[in-house]
């Protein structure tokens, strides 16, 4: 277990010696799109009764970063580390594939939710939101962080070079989180794309995050958590059997 | 007692090149072993194979007695690997990635013998120093420092001297051989031959992915080098059929000629003279592990 602390607590310090570029910097991207599009919409679209459009927004926000980070802190690590060559020094000593699996993705998990309660914390001076059930959060924070990170992972492992990272994080991640609700209901979309939105299962994570705050979502929690839950299973199964086999990390 | 390294019938093919055909090998716990070949001979992936870096196709590898594969915690902790490619991560001092380093072996509170490593290897005032700070030298002596923090019994350095000015090559090889003196098994990779036949006291040569030669240093240069004339001479001259065979160089006015016993000097000195050859300079070469590894490459 000593190889598996040291490995979680060095990916840890790995992210927070730049804090500036890895924390604040997306709290301060988070903000910026609550500022702005809270002051376009909030007059314009309420869309649960009694919750103001800035309000709705800040849980869809919060989950995002969490998100978005996570997958961030799994995938840069490791294609840096493979792209420098010092990914030989974690695959030199006794660490199994099930411990280097779990070191990666508790750290992406803890960035992604130091940056999210970074986003909340700042938050609260722009908009009044209580939390109805605190429970929810953090299971949606904790799954959906996770199967971020596992997809960080596993796209880490697979691209070659940085290029290959970011047509992943820009054509998949971005749109499907960008396209989960975030932003809007989607009860607010045309039948056949709320049709759509239920094979994003972004929409899942942010929809059930979201009715931890406010008690109130577009689908039933449990069908939510129950979806997140399945998909993160999965990604985990397929990311610890690349790792067994040492797919592109043990020749 | 069990080899320091056993290497078993391994094969690796990537894609259409066959890396190792079949590489039987025994390295005996506290030997100076050199593994030496040319480029794409297969060295590095036989150490890639015996860390887990790369898994062989067939055949066993064992560490101290544990099989990489099976028994990879016990092989890798008993293995220190100094990589070849000069590497490392440009978010960490040198004491943090040495910390860090021993915490991946399970060793915790390892300041003590991290001291005792940084002032070995004179980088004690790098300590807190990030590691992309340090010059090329210091790069190269901390990748030593970080395949010892957990006291490895076997240490296999991939050519560690590559690129390294003279000074501290010769620093290092003092390091490594008080390493082996004091019980480390030595397993080391170079392309600088003089090194090898100083340092170790056996030697595997590879070509293709095969062993080509396994002897102790002595026995191969006893087996294939032989003793060289240098003569410069005033003037080219043509040498007769039978002293031309034992020309082993020729460049211009320079010559070396090979000679099996001392006693055969006198006869080529006597040739020379009547083909009309003015000697102006002479010297006589001992054999070397170049003449050993020139003539196990082409004689394979």
């Amino acid at each position: 277990m000593e190889g598996f602390k040291t490995l979680l607590y060095k990916e840890c310090l790995r992210f927070w010696k730049v804090g500036f570029q890895t924390v604040l910097s997306p709290v301060l991207t988070a903000v910026l799109y609550l500022l702005i599009f809270g002051h376009v919409l909030e007059d314009h679209v309420q869309p649960y009764p009694g919750v103001s459009y800035t309000a709705f927004l800040v849980p869809g926000l919060v989950m995002m970063t969490v998100l978005q980070n996570a997958f961030a802190n799994s995938s840069s690590s490791l294609i840096q580390s493979k792209i420098t060559g010092n990914i030989v020094f974690v695959l030199l000593p006794p660490i199994s594939y099930r411990e280097f699996y779990m070191a990666y993705v508790l750290a992406a998990v803890l960035r992604g939710t130091m940056c999210g309660l970074g986003v909340l914390l700042v938050s609260l001076p722009f908009a009044s939101f209580s939390v109805a059930e605190p429970l929810w959060i953090v299971a949606f924070t904790l799954i959906g962080g996770a199967f971020l990170a596992s997809l960080g992972v596993i796209a880490g492992i697979w691209a070659d070079k940085f290029d290959q990272l970011a047509a992943f994080q820009n054509f998949l991640i971005m749109p499907l989180t960008m396209l989960s609700g975030v932003f809007y209901s989607i009860h607010s979309l045309p039948d056949f794309w709320q049709g759509v939105s239920h094979f994003n299962p972004f929409f899942f994570m942010i929809d059930g995050f979201r009715y931890g705050f406010f008690g109130v979502s577009d689908v039933s929690p449990w069908m939510s958590i129950g979806v997140v839950t399945v998909c993160f299973i999965v990604l985990a199964i397929i990311t610890l059997q690349m790792l067994a086999r040492g797919y592109k990390l043990r020749a | 007692m069990s080899p320091a390294i056993r290497i078993a019938g391994v094969t690796k093919r990537f894609r259409s090149l066959q890396a190792l055909a079949g590489v039987d090998l025994e390295v005996a716990q506290g030997e100076f072993f050199g593994l030496l070949g040319p480029n794409g001979a297969g060295k590095t992936t036989l150490i890639s194979t015996l860390a887990g870096l790369a898994r062989a196709d067939s055949g066993t590898l064992e560490v101290m007695g544990h099989d990489v594969v099976h028994d990879y915690r016990a092989a890798r902790l008993a293995l220190g690997v100094v990589p070849q490619e000069l590497v490392f991560d440009p978010f960490f001092s040198v004491r943090e990635m040495l910390r860090i380093q021993s915490g991946y072996f399970g060793i915790r509170n390892n300041d003590a013998w991290i001291d005792e490593i940084l002032h070995s290897l004179d980088l004690t005032s790098k300590g807190d120093v990030n590691m992309r700070l340090l010059s090329g030298g210091m790069k190269r002596r901390a990748l030593v420092a970080q395949a010892l923090v957990h006291r490895p019994p076997v240490i296999v350095l991939d050519e560690p001297t590559a690129g390294v000015d003279v000074e501290l090559r010769h620093g290092l090889w003092q390091f490594i051989r008080k390493l082996n003196r004091d019980g480390h098994t030595i397993v080391l990779t170079t392309h600088y031959l003089e090194e090898a036949e100083s340092l170790c006291g056996r030697i595997a040569m590879l070509k293709a992915g095969r062993v080509v030669a396994l002897d102790t240093t002595a026995n191969l240069l006893q087996r294939f080098a032989s003793h060289n004339l240098q003569v410069r001479l005033a003037a080219a001259v043509v040498l007769p059929e039978a002293l031309a065979a034992q020309v082993v160089k020729c460049d211009g006015v320079d010559l070396e000629l090979a000679f099996e016993r001392f006693d055969d000097v006198g006869q080529l000195l006597a040739g020379l003279k009547s083909a009309g050859a003015e000697i102006v300079d002479m010297a006589i070469g001992k054999p070397d592990l170049e003449q050993v590894f020139v003539g196990v490459m082409n004689q394979n």
